[in-house]
């Protein structure tokens, strides 16, 4: 997907600047990534209370003056619906992507440092987690332990463990093997500092690109779950919930599942331009 | 014995091998999250009516009162020889159950693959051989945008355009409808339009990139410059190097059918197996979850061993004994 994207300019100080260094799509995704964090925080001061009241408006009501989404099935406002789901798709997701990147770097590093049958311990395990399709690993621990915020975020971040670890493993056996983490060996530093002052600095480029994606696949296999009615339990809804519950509105114009529907896409979509922008993408994909 | 096998019977008897090896691993995972809760399975059937007296019976004819590794034993034998017990819902044998749905569930597999699998295959190599081309661009980015959406909004656009505004096909399909061809398509058309969209996609990229890789090696720059024709070229020159990865490409990918049929069973209420596990998780009926699980693992796990096993065939620097 990249051998297509138009040759670069060469890296010349001006024009990156002013983007950021990310360009023009990049930023663009950035901000509208940024803009979501924001709704995430602040929708339930900024919200009014009032917005979320049962039959304030007729069901699945068109866009209208103060409620620019129309309503939900059950007259509820739809923007307040769409910003207060903000919380439980864009902060919940954020927090299990960097759960499953951290630990997966650490566990990689530690693996790659150790070499050995730690390596092999690590390595193994990682393999039999990816091996359960993730969709199926939510399911079977939602049906053990139910569906609660905790346990939603505890389950995607062990889901999205053993891909991070397999990136940052590779990289990091690369790195481990090179002359100044073998000095640094050789001259008797720990294992720790190893890991954290050789090693990190050098995979963390790519590996905040790797967060970057774990985040997308996060977000979409949260908003399947809530779907099929397995996520986020009501009376939260995240956007998942939102287009599952409001999927009559298919028959009556459409907006109230159309808006959750879309708030997801521009969200997964934003990300991946800022992805496709970041300096370390290059790097992830080699050893991919 | 295996000493003296041929080489590459044995490779292929080491990946069965490793196959069952990381299906008994999945079986303990997935044994240990559903056994791990204090919570059991006689306290759900007996719900309010549990005595201390009538629940410690009852955990003992269902040998909840065994240790952890024996009561994995247990199951394990049970799921073996094809009787993994109750549902703790309609307490129907759940093989039964599972029997019912499992013909649905492959025939709506088998089609999608069907069709998913050539398209993507013709799609991929377009996009490789026309590298750069509007095509190549039109094909990727079509691709990233399919996948970077969830399936069931996929399936809900293709509900809101196909059903609602136009009017051509019933939003919800039902496999009992299936008494004559028109039938059968407008059963079969919305679930595998929408399953064929997510799994294109991810294949098409993946069989692009491992073509690509292959057409800028050197020995296509080689043939090229000897004059061999473009088709020719990619066919018979680069496609037998790119079988492996491909055949890689598509196993993985059947990891997103899985999941795509999950939902998209669900979303049309298709009575598949899928379909079945959904509404198990939903009522917690632990012993039909962990059965479905099971074969959902082991036909994942079985398609990537083939594609391994293909992928092993199909190189010939592997085909003969060293």
């Amino acid at each position: 997907m990249n051998a297509t994207a138009a040759p670069r300019p060469a890296p010349g100080p001006a024009p990156r600047r002013r983007t950021l260094g990310l360009g023009v799509p990049g930023t663009l995704g950035l901000l509208v990534v940024l803009a979501w964090l924001l709704v995430a925080l602040a929708a339930p001061w900024w919200v009014p209370a009032g917005a979320q009241e049962i039959g304030a408006l007729p069901v699945f009501a068109g866009p209208q003056a103060g409620h620019w989404l129309g309503a939900d099935y059950l007259g509820r406002d739809m923007l307040a619906r769409v910003l207060l789901g903000a919380r439980y798709t864009v902060a919940v997701a954020m927090v299990a992507a960097v759960l499953a990147s951290a630990i997966g770097t650490c566990l990689a590093l530690l693996a790659a440092v150790s070499g050995g049958w730690l390596d092999m311990l690590l390595s193994r395990g990682m393999d039999t987690l990816i091996s359960i399709p993730s969709k199926l690993f939510a399911l079977i621990m939602v049906a053990a332990f139910g569906a609660s915020v905790p346990l939603l975020v505890l389950t995607a971040a062990v889901i999205y463990v053993p891909g991070a670890y397999r990136i940052a493993r590779a990289l990091a056996i690369n790195v481990a093997a090179l002359d100044y983490v073998v000095v640094a060996r050789t001259r008797g530093e720990s294992r720790g500092y190893l890991m954290l002052h050789e090693v990190l600095p050098n995979i963390a480029a790519p590996m905040l690109v790797d967060l970057g994606l774990r985040f997308v696949y996060v977000v979409l296999l949260l908003a399947s779950l809530s779907f099929l009615g397995l996520g986020v339990q009501p009376p939260a809804a995240d956007w998942g919930t939102l287009v599952r519950e409001n999927l009559g509105a298919l028959w009556q114009g459409g907006m109230a599942v159309v808006a959750p529907a879309l708030a997801i896409a521009s969200l997964t979509m934003a990300v991946n331009l800022v992805v496709d922008a970041l300096p370390g993408r290059d790097a992830r994909k080699a050893v991919h | 014995m295996v000493g003296r096998m041929n080489p590459l019977l044995r490779m292929l008897v080491q990946r069965l091998g490793l196959a069952m090896l990381s299906l008994l691993l999945v079986s303990v995972v997935v044994f240990t999250i559903t056994a791990v809760l204090p919570g059991d399975a006689a306290e759900e059937l007996l719900g309010q009516d549990a005595t201390p007296e009538t629940l410690a019976a009852l955990r003992v004819q269902m040998g909840l009162d065994q240790p952890l590794a024996m009561r994995y034993l247990h199951w394990l034998g049970g799921l073996v020889t094809g009787n993994p017990g109750r549902s703790l819902v309609s307490d129907a044998p759940v093989m039964e159950l599972i029997g019912n749905r499992l013909p649905n569930s492959l025939l709506l597999a088998a089609v999608t693959a069907a069709i998913a699998v050539p398209l993507a295959l013709l799609l991929g190599t377009l996009a490789a051989v026309f590298r750069g081309s509007w095509l190549d661009r039109l094909l990727n980015n079509g691709a990233v945008a399919l996948v970077s959406v969830p399936e069931f909004l996929i399936a809900t656009i293709a509900v809101l355009v196909l059903s609602v505004q136009l009017g051509w096909l019933p939003a919800l399909s039902y496999a009992s409808d299936i008494d004559s061809f028109s039938g059968a398509v407008r059963v079969f058309v919305m679930p595998v339009l929408t399953l064929c969209c997510v799994t294109v996609a991810q294949m098409m990229r993946m069989t692009r990139a491992a073509l690509a890789d292959q057409l800028d090696a050197a020995y296509i720059e080689m043939a090229r410059l000897k004059g061999v024709p473009p088709v020719r070229l990619v066919l018979l020159h680069a496609m037998p190097n790119a079988i492996g990865p491909i055949a890689n490409a598509v196993a993985l990918s059947t990891s997103y059918l899985l999941g795509g049929v999950i939902v998209i069973e669900t979303i049309f209420h298709y009575p598949g197996v899928a379909k079945l596990m959904v509404d198990g998780v939903s009522q917690r009926d632990i012993p039909l979850v962990q059965t479905c699980t099971m074969i959902f693992c082991a036909g994942y796990l079985l398609l990537v061993m083939l594609a391994d096993m293909v992928g092993i065939l199909a190189n010939p620097r592997l085909r003969h004994a060293r």
